[in-house]
């Protein structure tokens, strides 16, 4: 009944909407930052534990959409073990995959993440997307305060 | 209800006919905005192609044509809405601005520091921010008047905040985002007996029900065009005579003047006096064709109809399992706010419009009534006239199929 939007919500993003991954608090953080979409009301905390300049361990709270939901809990998986330089380079490839500037990215370059790529043909979903990487973004410019999308 | 002309209404309104990502529009988004009847969407072409110009400035034929046509949709709207004079009605961009030119003249003017201003729990962000940034201003206080869980003022508690204090009632006559049709009547009666005006946000109400601000006897009334089938970018503010003689002028400039010097000006007589500036000439020309469209209908019926559709949609909704129903007042005017258990609304919109549905998914500018809840968000079908129970039932298979998929 939804073909349309096979490429949108694609079955890894329903996985990890039911089971999100690093859903939980690291108690001794070393960066943490809420994020906020006023547009939906979704918020998200990200916990950061780094070891000089790597990413050490990355979690998440909070509750939002599913495409915001599979957003954060897949970052949290792939900038592990990232170095800092590493992980800002992913924020703006994940930018402008998500936003459709340039048509020739290179998905290879995303990894996992490339099935997020269906919300640049639905501009009213971008943030949600984007939200945890906005996050992230302030985090690793050790930012305290909150994020908003807007 | 097997009178009521609906396939006649649909036909009016040629946006019904387009086709979303190749389904049928659905539109059960008209809380947040109503489509416009042909005849609204011709007057409008007709201002432009023969009659347009300034109004109440010029002596040729066009400016005569126009500020004629502009006063008499001012006419029609007095007549909608029952107001005594033409002279209380003002037209202005919208219910916000109303608010916002009430808080500004009338509440500038009247509260002082430690004054009281009472709205609900269950108001909209245009009613609730004016009356914040007033308080801060003059060092006044707002207080809210409580709900309970279905969504229905506390009327007790209500009567119980008014205090020699309180200097304006601010209601919302029926919520966006729960449905629920305050006891407006009760209310001013409450408040009238303590000698405190009351306004009434009526931007959902004017669409859904009969109006009549004598029978009412509120002091202030304001609601959006666009949500009553016709123009963006027009609204009314009704105000009793007295109150708007009293009042001072909101914005200065043009139209608004008697006469002008460097030294002191004099102000119009009302309704001018409130509408500086070149005002929205061809809206304000289609809002009176919407009201002209409805009377041809009847609000009566209009309401009679719709509270067969929220009725079917409840009775519908009630039987998918998961949905809960966010706001179940007695007295409701046709809105189906609802959550899904752990699927976010946005989801929900998102995967509706695929099947050619609209609804709005969010805080619907409320967001205390979110926060009552305990929810960020909701999903929210507002139906209109033109609506069908067929399409109600495109919409409970649609949330069928999407809780399947989300299972
Ligand atoms: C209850 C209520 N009040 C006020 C408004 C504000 O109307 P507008 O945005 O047209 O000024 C709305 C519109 O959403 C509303 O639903």
């Amino acid at each position: 009944m939804f073909e349309d939007l096979r490429d949108l919500y694609q079955e890894v993003i329903f996985d990890h909407n039911r089971n999100p991954r690093n859903f939980r608090v690291i108690e001794d953080a070393d960066r943490k930052v809420e994020g906020f979409n006023p547009l939906c009301g979704d918020r998200l905390t990200l916990y950061l534990k780094m070891d000089g300049d790597r990413i050490a361990d990355a979690s998440f709270q909070g509750s939002g959409c599913a495409i915001s939901t599979a957003s954060v809990s897949l970052m949290t998986e792939i900038i592990k073990d990232k170095t800092e330089a590493e992980a800002e380079a992913l924020f703006l490839t994940f930018h402008e995959m998500t936003t459709g500037k340039s048509e020739d990215i290179q998905l290879e370059a995303v990894g996992k993440l490339a099935v997020l790529a269906g919300v640049r043909e639905y501009p009213a979903r971008v943030k949600c997307a984007t939200l945890a990487w906005h996050t992230l973004d302030a985090a690793l410019k050790n930012q305290q305060e909150a994020v908003s999308t807007e | 209800m097997t009178t009521f002309p609906i396939e006649r209404i649909r036909a009016d309104f040629p946006i019904l006919a387009e086709k979303i990502r190749g389904k049928d529009l659905v539109y059960l988004d008209n809380a947040a905005s109503c489509q416009k009847p042909d005849i609204v969407i011709e007057c409008m072409n007709h201002v432009y192609r023969h009659d347009y110009a300034n109004i109440h400035r010029g002596v040729h034929t066009l400016s005569v044509r126009s500020t004629d046509k502009y006063e008499a949709a001012r006419e029609k709207v007095r007549d909608f809405i029952n107001a005594e004079s033409s002279k209380e009605i003002i037209f202005v961009r919208g219910a916000t601005e109303a608010i916002n030119l009430i808080a500004q003249t009338y509440g500038k003017a009247n509260i002082k520091a430690g004054d009281e201003i009472l709205i609900t729990a269950m108001e909209h962000h245009s009613n609730i921010v004016p009356w914040q940034m007033l308080c801060e201003q003059t060092e006044a206080v707002l207080r809210v008047a409580p709900m309970n869980q279905v969504g229905e003022l506390l009327f007790d508690d209500f009567t119980q905040l008014l205090n020699e204090k309180t200097k304006l009632v601010a209601v919302v006559h029926m919520s966006n985002a729960l449905g629920t049709i305050n006891p407006v009547k009760d209310i001013i009666a409450a408040a009238h007996a303590k000698d405190i005006p009351v306004l009434l946000d009526g931007a959902q109400a004017i669409p859904h029900i009969p109006v009549d601000v004598q029978t009412l006897d509120c002091d202030f009334y304001v609601f959006s065009g666009h949500k009553l089938y016709g123009p963006s970018g027009i609204g009314v503010l009704y105000g009793k005579q007295a109150f708007l003689e009293a009042m001072p002028p909101y914005q200065g400039g043009g139209d608004m003047i008697r006469t002008v010097t460097f030294e002191k000006s004099t102000y119009a007589a009302l309704p001018h006096k409130f509408e500086a500036g070149t005002p929205a000439i061809a809206e304000v020309i289609g809002l009176g064709a919407a009201i002209g469209y409805l009377n041809g209908i009847g609000m009566a019926d209009i309401a009679a109809y719709e509270a067969e559709l929220l009725t079917y949609a409840t009775e519908q909704a009630k039987q998918i399992d998961g949905l809960k129903i966010i706001g179940e007042a007695k007295d409701k005017g046709a809105i189906l706010s609802f959550t899904l258990g752990k699927i976010h609304p946005h989801d929900i919109g998102t995967m509706l419009d695929s099947l050619g549905i609209a609804i709005r998914a969010g805080h619907h500018c409320a967001m205390p009534v979110m926060e009552f809840y305990g929810v960020p968000a909701t999903a929210r079908a507002s139906f209109a006239m033109y609506n069908t129970k067929q399409e109600i039932d495109v919409l409970m298979e649609g949330i069928k199929s999407l809780i399947k998929v989300f299972g």
